[in-house]
């Protein structure tokens, strides 16, 4: 893909969409810190961690790691709320995340295993559906163009997903990050399929957004090149092995 | 975070969004459509061409199908997302899950089954339908169908995780269908026989409007444990 190999150095390639990059586009977060205090859940009768406790506050990066099943994803499916915690609490400043959906706080983005593509919508018509569903709007013309250069994605804005290689497809789901401003990212193996340059591309913007005073957990087994604590999964599994009883 | 949310701006998008993929390639409007068509036109094959035999049943006939036509375009009205992930997307929406249901199940209803509605005359004359049935007939199909997406969402909610379905969700959603379709066929059938059809009318009516009030609400419910 010849986009993808300018992606590095897009805004001198780019020099209309330079603005958008600089300082004062940034957004400032000022978010209260995500609280999770002994968090349990179970997955198909089988529980998955207890006891898990963590803090990420304004600018913070955590790395979930553990080997497979250890409950990486479960846990970021649960923070955003599409599961249900067995025991303890999450909050989100005021908000608290084990009873209520995080969907009505609107401080996130998640980006899980599937793309959220529809084959048939153009890139552009995908990235519109995305930010109408969050926010009844689409998005900023300028915005979606910095973005899809980012991800050398700019010439693919125009054709519908389904001719999409895996690892566009996977490139067009990272585009949602630079859609909405949202405090708090969730990302599930946000590195799986990206090459060398993206990966860099994915990088630089994580590390914009700590610095605008973000957050970020992020599920993945790869070294991304962004410093940020790390949560042991596998320290936090169950400590005797009970069956569960079926609900 | 920007203070008020626009709710109604989001439930347009969600609306807006579904309509356009039920007529985008491979969406359910056009599939529904056409089997609505073709299946209604295979009667007059099946039973014969005599006109008393196909006025008789033409009402029953133009209804059942287009629950079938209605039953069959619902398979995919969560499925869809499920796979491809949108559906976290959507339950991570300001708007709610069930203000989502309530978008798709209009969305689905518009782009689905409105165009149904539309072409049923055609498909009467075709059934030899009685000349003073053709008002009732869409007004029944229009004051009636909006349960069958309602309720139909219901199913497709509780069977979207699960594979092939489709049976499981009309084995769980045609028996709910059957006051629907009684009272549909009795409005037209009363129009045709010059007796007073408001009193179908009327229960039709009332099945929508509790389908309404259970049909969003009961979907968020089937589809938050599907999120699981």
């Amino acid at each position: 893909m010849r986009a993808a190999s300018l992606s590095p150095s897009f805004a001198t390639l780019y020099p209309e969409i330079r603005p958008l990059m600089t300082a004062d586009h940034i957004p400032r977060y000022n978010a209260p810190a995500l609280v999770a205090d002994g968090l349990a859940t179970t997955r198909g009768g089988r529980r998955v961690f207890e006891g898990l406790s963590f803090t990420v506050s304004s600018g913070e990066l955590l790395y979930l790691r553990g080997p497979n099943g250890s409950g990486k994803s479960t846990l970021l499916r649960l923070i955003a709320g599409y599961g249900k915690a067995h025991a303890g609490s999450l909050m989100f400043g005021d908000s608290d995340w084990t009873e209520a959906s995080p969907a009505f706080d609107g401080a996130m983005i998640y980006a899980g295993h599937e793309n959220a593509l529809k084959p048939v919508l153009t890139l552009r018509e995908n990235a519109a559906a995305y930010t109408g569903v969050m926010t009844g709007q689409a998005p900023d013309d300028a915005r979606l163009m910095a973005g899809a250069a980012l991800f050398g994605l700019t010439t693919l804005l125009d054709r519908p997903a389904r001719f999409f290689s895996s690892g566009q497809k996977h490139r067009a789901n990272l585009l949602r990050f630079t859609l909405l401003d949202r405090p708090l990212w969730l990302m599930d193996e946000p590195t799986v399929g990206l090459d060398a340059a993206n990966r860099d591309v994915l990088a630089d913007l994580m590390k914009r957004h700590l610095k605008a005073g973000g957050m970020i957990i992020a599920a993945t087994h790869d070294p991304i090149g962004v410093e940020g604590r790390e949560l042991a999964l596998d320290d936090f599994s169950p400590k005797v092995v009970i069956d569960e009883d079926w609900l | 975070m920007s203070g008020g949310v626009n709710t109604s701006a989001i439930f347009r998008a969600i609306f807006m969004r579904d309509v356009r993929l039920a007529w985008s390639q491979g969406g359910t409007g056009t599939m529904a459509l056409s089997f609505f068509l073709i299946a209604v036109t295979l009667f007059p094959f099946g039973v014969g061409p005599e006109p008393q035999t196909l006025a008789r049943i033409a009402a029953g006939v133009i209804w059942v199908v287009a629950l079938l036509a209605c039953l069959l375009s619902l398979d995919r009205l969560y499925q869809a997302d499920y796979e491809d992930g949108s559906l976290d997307d959507l339950a991570l929406s300001p708007l709610g899950l069930t203000g989502v249901a309530a978008a798709k199940i209009l969305a689905h209803w518009v782009a689905t089954i409105l165009p149904l509605v539309a072409l049923s005359p055609i498909l009467g004359m075709l059934m030899n339908l009685d000349a003073g049935a053709y008002g009732m007939l869409v007004l029944s199909l229009l004051v009636g169908t909006p349960a069958l997406s309602l309720i139909g969402s219901v199913g497709a909610a509780l069977t979207v995780s699960v594979r092939r379905g489709g049976v499981l969700m009309s084995l769980l959603v045609l028996p709910l269908y059957v006051p629907t379709l009684i009272f549909g066929v009795g409005a037209i059938d009363a129009a045709a026989g010059m007796t007073d059809p408001l009193p179908h009318l009327a229960f039709l009516g009332a099945v929508t409007l509790v389908a309404l009030v259970i049909g969003p609400i009961a979907s968020a419910a089937a589809l938050k444990l599907s999120l699981e």
